[in-house]
C-alpha cells in the first residue's frame, strides 16, 4: 500500500512540476495520470504495484469531495438569494449537457461502427 | 477531570475533530446509499455535506476551522487523480477502439455544459460573478478553481457549484440516460465523467467498472479543455 501511495505521490508531483515549469493550462494531477498511464505502458510490472492502492482510492472518491462541498455555508447569503435559480440553472445545464454528450457518443458509434466486442 | 468546555477547547485547535467528523459524516451518507440500494436521490456526498454544514452550523464552527481538519482528506483528491491512470489502462483497447465518438462527445458535451450554464443563468437574473463562477463548474474541482480564479470568478463558489453539479449529475444520470435509451456503457460513462466531473465517475464506478474507465477519461480531458476554452467563453459573454 505504501509503494502504491509512493508511486501515486510522485506522479502528482512530477504532474505538478511540468505543469508550473511549462505554463501548460493543463493541471498537474492530469499531467501525472498520463505520465503514469504510458509508464504502466512501458513497463507493465508496474501495474500491479499501484493497483491496490488505485482500487482502494477509487472506490471511495465520492468522500475526497466532502470537504469542498460544505464551503457551501459560506456562500449561505447568495444560497437565500438565488438558491433556487442558481439550482435551476444547475440541473438544467447538467442535464442537457449529459444528454448531448451521451447522444453524441452513441450517434457516433453507430456512425463509426465501433460496437463494443 | 477536565470539563467538556476544556475537552472542546483543545478538539477545536486540532485536526482530530473535524477530520473524524468528515470520515463518520461519509459513512453515515454511505449506509444510506447503501440501504436503499445505491437509489440516485441517497447521495453519499449530499448527505455527508448536509450533517457537516449542520453540525458547524450548530456549534459556530467557521469553514476555515473545519478545513484545516479536513483538508487531509481533500489532499486526497490529486493521487485519486493519478489512480485513474489504472482503469484507464485495463480499458485502453476500448478507449482505442471509440476515439472519435470520444472526442465528438466531448467536444460537445464541454461546450454544452460552459455555454447552457451562462444562458440559463443569465436569463434567470443571476448576477456577473455567479455567471463567471459558472463557467468551469463541469470541469474536476482542482482544476475548476484554477479556471475561476483566472477568468475573474470565485474559486470558492466554484467549488460548491463543481459539487452540486456533481451530485446534480449522479442524481439524475441513469433516469435520464435510460429515458434517451443510450445503452451503451461506454457511452454512459463518459457522459457523466465529462460534465459531472469526479462525482459522476465515482457514480459511474458503482454501476460498472467500464463505465467507471470511462468517465475517468471523460473528466481527465473536459479538464483539459474546460481549461483551453473558459477563457474564451467567459471573454466572449462579458
Amino acid at each position: 500500500m505504501i509503494h502504491g501511495l509512493a508511486i501515486l505521490l510522485i506522479f502528482q508531483l512530477i504532474g505538478e512540476v511540468i505543469a508550473r515549469t511549462t505554463g501548460m493550462p493543463v493541471p498537474g494531477p492530469v499531467i501525472g495520470m498520463a505520465g503514469l498511464l504510458i509508464c504502466m505502458i512501458l513497463v507493465p510490472r508496474l501495474t500491479p504495484a499501484v493497483q491496490p492502492t488505485a482500487q482502494g482510492v477509487l472506490s471511495h472518491l465520492s468522500l475526497l469531495f466532502v470537504p469542498a462541498g460544505v464551503g457551501v455555508i459560506g456562500h449561505m447569503g447568495l444560497m437565500v438569494e438565488a438558491g433556487p435559480r442558481l439550482l435551476l440553472t444547475l440541473v438544467l445545464s447538467t442535464v442537457i449537457a449529459i444528454a448531448v454528450a451521451a447522444l453524441v457518443f452513441s450517434g457516433m458509434l453507430r456512425l463509426t461502427g465501433a460496437q463494443d466486442g | 477531570m477536565a470539563d467538556f468546555a476544556e475537552i472542546w477547547s483543545y478538539l477545536e485547535h486540532g485536526p482530530l475533530l473535524w477530520l473524524s467528523a468528515t470520515l463518520i459524516a461519509y459513512l453515515i451518507g454511505d449506509a444510506i446509499s447503501r440501504a436503499s440500494g445505491r437509489r440516485p436521490f441517497a447521495n453519499p456526498v449530499l448527505i455527508a455535506m448536509v450533517l457537516l454544514a449542520g453540525m458547524l452550523w450548530a456549534t459556530q464552527t467557521p469553514y476555515a476551522t473545519y478545513f484545516e481538519g479536513a483538508q487531509f482528506v481533500h489532499f486526497m483528491l490529486g493521487p485519486a487523480t493519478i489512480a485513474l491512470a489504472v482503469p484507464l489502462y485495463h480499458n485502453l483497447g476500448r478507449l482505442r477502439q471509440s476515439a472519435l465518438p470520444l472526442i465528438a462527445a466531448l467536444v460537445a458535451g464541454s461546450v454544452v455544459a460552459m455555454v447552457s450554464a451562462v444562458g440559463i443563468g443569465w436569463a434567470l437574473g443571476l448576477n456577473s460573478e455567479t455567471l463567471v463562477s459558472l463557467v468551469p463548474k463541469s470541469a474536476t474541482s482542482p482544476v475548476a478553481l484554477g479556471v475561476s480564479e483566472t477568468i475573474g470568478g470565485s474559486p470558492t463558489l466554484t467549488a460548491v457549484l463543481v459539487i452540486l453539479t456533481g451530485i446534480i449529475g449522479a442524481m439524475a444520470a441513469m433516469p435520464l440516460l435510460n429515458l434517451l435509451r443510450v445503452r451503451d456503457v461506454r457511452a454512459r460513462g463518459f457522459a457523466m465523467g465529462v460534465v459531472a466531473g469526479g462525482i459522476g465517475t465515482a457514480r459511474a464506478f458503482q454501476v460498472n467498472e467500464t463505465a467507471g474507465a470511462f468517465a475517468g477519461i471523460g473528466m481527465g480531458l473536459n479538464a483539459i479543455l474546460t481549461a483551453v476554452l473558459a477563457p474564451t467563453v467567459a471573454g466572449w459573454m462579458f
